[in-house]
């Protein structure tokens, strides 16, 4: 096992650490189950398959959280692009409802690039006040209370239905994985993404516009939000207020735990998936447990700085 | 001596910014007032900035010694929901059930005594956690910002463990005596003639909150900036590899910042408490708190890559953050359109900040 794990890259360690790391979480949920129901629900693929429709959602945010983090930068604003994304779609209606939502993410994705990349403000300061921007919009737009309009039907056949049993909102985090993995192995752009997370001054001596990739980074976190804003208000017909709160931390949390170098640069997706999973499971092992959200809290931080522990440490300074 | 005086603010361009910022605005605030310049607005204004104003400072620290910290809204939150058990100002049996277990904690002391004791450990469960923040870490050698995000949703989870519901309460006296004019503080503790004293008078109308940031700010700040551990968190900030070659404590400076800033946090956890009179675990009010302290760091002129930057210029930050809340008030703006002009201030703020890249001319210099 050790000389394993030594042969492997430092990129694929984590991932088989927090794969191990689900494996343990499904094996304690159903000790619990088993021993206190005498069923064990973790295992039966409709249950798996019904939390991983709930995983899709968080899973997308996170694919275009990943793609922002690897080039050294953070989005803040993924919480309210996600609502108003779905707020204006439900409001459009008809068939442009999804494309009026995607165009949401973009145009929020391009002014967060354009501030982060020409106007150089640190994107943490600056996608915390597109945020607040968002949602005084959103706010004014829907007078502060819960939009009246419902979610089209194709947003919820997306989102709610399932085909061959197995529900739709999979097949699309299925096919958002699909595109980030081959952008960010088969492309220029993913060779650019990773170099400027690694150095952005040697990037652009290298010849890269390290401006306008960093622009596409942030159009693409956008994009990945306000999908996941279309998918979630159709998985539950409505947009609501404070919809997208609970996506920002754990698509954070999800990215690190895969592996990914908060300061950019290194990652890969695969451990993005993976970390989405682990987040997912955790979270519904404990509700099955009925743990109070206190306790829930202290777990949720204490499995993130664990996992850090065992492989996201980083190297001491010495220079 | 006039080259000196350019010189220096060239240097404290951001602090010299905020402060002018914060006067001018504070001025049209309190000249559009009704009751301008009285010691009520003062009042008032300083028990709704005080809690921003520590945060601010509390997250100063580790952003000079270039680490966020996401934890100082957690552990405000968490140090407030101590707080409502332990100022109630009357002798309360404390008990801790967990796991079903229920244990007895034995009588926490009422009167001025509990009151004091009570600040103190509310204040050293702030530095507490701050602690715990620095050593993972330093010791678990995790960034920062990602280590933060992790603690505070522990001491978030504490917090909604001692507080399910909001709740609690706060000795009523302590509660007027701290968010109110000096003139007051001294009439409720029975000191210099119950606030009547002849010499008294021309300073019982400043407001408790400001007296006490400015008591925080010189004995605690200041000395920190002034000591070897405070100059070498500035030295870390700038250049971790130069301090470290340079023989400066590195380790233990990042672990005074996060000590210092879980101090602050809870400096302002507290007073939020005393001013609510209760303990109320708010998640969504923890989050707010640490993202505006970050804006307030940010206008009040510290760099968020560590290394340049004060806690003073901070508090004058948040002090304009709160200062533009004030005039929706004034002017009558709908409360549905509060939330959009905030943003857009903030956001114009920092685009203004960042005008200065227009001028760069070699490209590089853009990529530090």
């Amino acid at each position: 096992m050790s000389s394993a794990s030594l042969s492997l890259s430092r990129d694929d360690r984590p991932i088989l650490i927090a794969a191990l790391f689900i494996l343990v979480i499904l094996v304690a949920g159903t000790v619990y189950t088993f021993a206190r129901f005498g069923s064990a629900p973790l295992l039966s693929p409709t249950y798996l398959l019904q939390q991983l429709q709930i995983g899709a959602f968080l899973g997308i945010v996170a694919a275009g959280m990943m793609m922002v983090i690897l080039i050294a930068q953070i989005d803040l604003s993924v919480p309210w692009t996600l609502a108003a994304a779905a707020m204006m779609a439900t409001s459009i209606g008809g068939p442009l409802a999804i494309p009026v939502g995607l165009g949401v993410g973009l145009l929020v994705g391009l002014v967060n690039g354009i501030g982060v990349a020409y106007l150089r403000v640190p994107s943490m300061i600056f996608t915390l006040g597109v945020n607040a921007v968002m949602r005084g919009l959103m706010v004014a737009h829907t007078g502060g209370y819960a939009p009246q309009t419902g979610a089209t039907d194709l947003m919820r056949m997306l989102a709610g239905d399932r085909t061959l049993g197995i529900p739709n909102a999979l097949f699309v985090w299925i096919a958002v994985s699909v595109l980030v993995t081959i952008v960010l192995q088969r492309t220029t752009l993913g060779r650019y993404v990773y170099a400027i997370g690694n150095k952005e001054a040697a990037a652009y001596l290298a010849g890269v516009d390290t401006r306008r990739i960093t622009v596409i980074c942030f159009v693409l976190c956008g994009l990945a939000a306000a999908l996941a804003g279309v998918l979630l208000a159709g998985y539950s017909t409505k947009a609501y207020q404070g919809m997208g709160d609970a996506y920002l931390l754990p698509s954070i949390a999800a990215v690190v735990i895969g592996g990914t170098n908060i300061l950019g640069g290194r990652g890969r997706y695969l451990g993005t998936l993976i970390g989405v999973v682990l987040i997912v499971l955790l979270n519904s092992v404990l509700s099955i447990m009925d743990m109070p959200e206190a306790g829930r809290q202290v777990i949720y931080g204490l499995v993130i700085i664990f996992m850090l522990l065992v492989y996201g440490r980083g190297e001491r300074v010495t220079s | 001596m006039l080259d000196d005086v350019a010189i220096r603010v060239r240097q404290n361009i951001g602090i010299v910014t905020a402060v002018l910022l914060f006067s001018i605005l504070y001025l049209l605030y309190n000249l559009s007032h009704p009751k301008g310049f009285s010691s009520a607005v003062l009042v008032q204004n300083g028990d709704e900035i005080f809690a921003l104003a520590m945060l601010a400072m509390a997250q100063t620290v580790p952003v000079l010694a270039s680490g966020l910290d996401l934890s100082v809204g957690a552990v405000m939150t968490m140090v407030g929901c101590f707080a409502s058990y332990l100022l109630t100002g009357v002798g309360a049996p404390l008990h801790l059930d967990i796991f079903g277990l229920h244990l007895g904690l034995g009588t926490f002391p009422g009167g001025m005594g509990g009151i004091l004791l009570g600040i103190v450990i509310c204040l050293a469960t702030g530095a507490l956690a701050g602690f715990v923040n620095g050593c993972v870490v330093v010791y678990g050698r995790i960034q920062p910002i990602i280590a933060t995000l992790a603690t505070g949703a522990i001491y978030i989870g504490i917090a909604l463990f001692l507080r399910p519901t909001p709740g609690g309460k706060i000795d009523e006296d302590l509660n007027w005596a701290l968010t109110n004019s000096l003139g007051d503080f001294a009439q409720t503790i029975h000191i210099f003639d119950d606030g009547a004293a002849p010499w008294f008078a021309p300073v019982a109308w400043i407001p408790v909150p400001f007296v006490l940031l400015v008591l925080i700010a010189l004995l605690v700040w200041v000395p920190f900036r002034r000591s070897v551990i405070g100059r070498a968190v500035y030295a870390v900030g700038s250049a971790e590899g130069a301090a470290y070659m340079s023989g400066l404590p590195i380790d233990r400076a990042k672990i005074a910042a996060f000590t210092l800033a879980g101090f602050f946090a809870g400096c302002g956890g507290l007073f939020l408490a005393i001013q609510t009179s209760s303990g109320n675990a708010d998640i969504p009010q923890a989050g707010a708190y640490t993202l505006n302290s970050i804006a307030s760091v940010v206008i009040g002129g510290t760099s968020l890559l560590g290394g340049t930057g004060s806690a003073i210029g901070s508090i004058f930050g948040a002090m304009v953050l709160r200062v533009i809340s004030f005039f929706f008030r004034i002017f009558d703006i709908a409360p549905l359109l509060q939330p959009l002009f905030e943003g857009l201030i903030l956001l114009a703020a920092v685009s203004i900040g960042a005008l200065g890249v227009l001028r760069v001319k070699n490209t590089l210099e853009l990529f530090r």
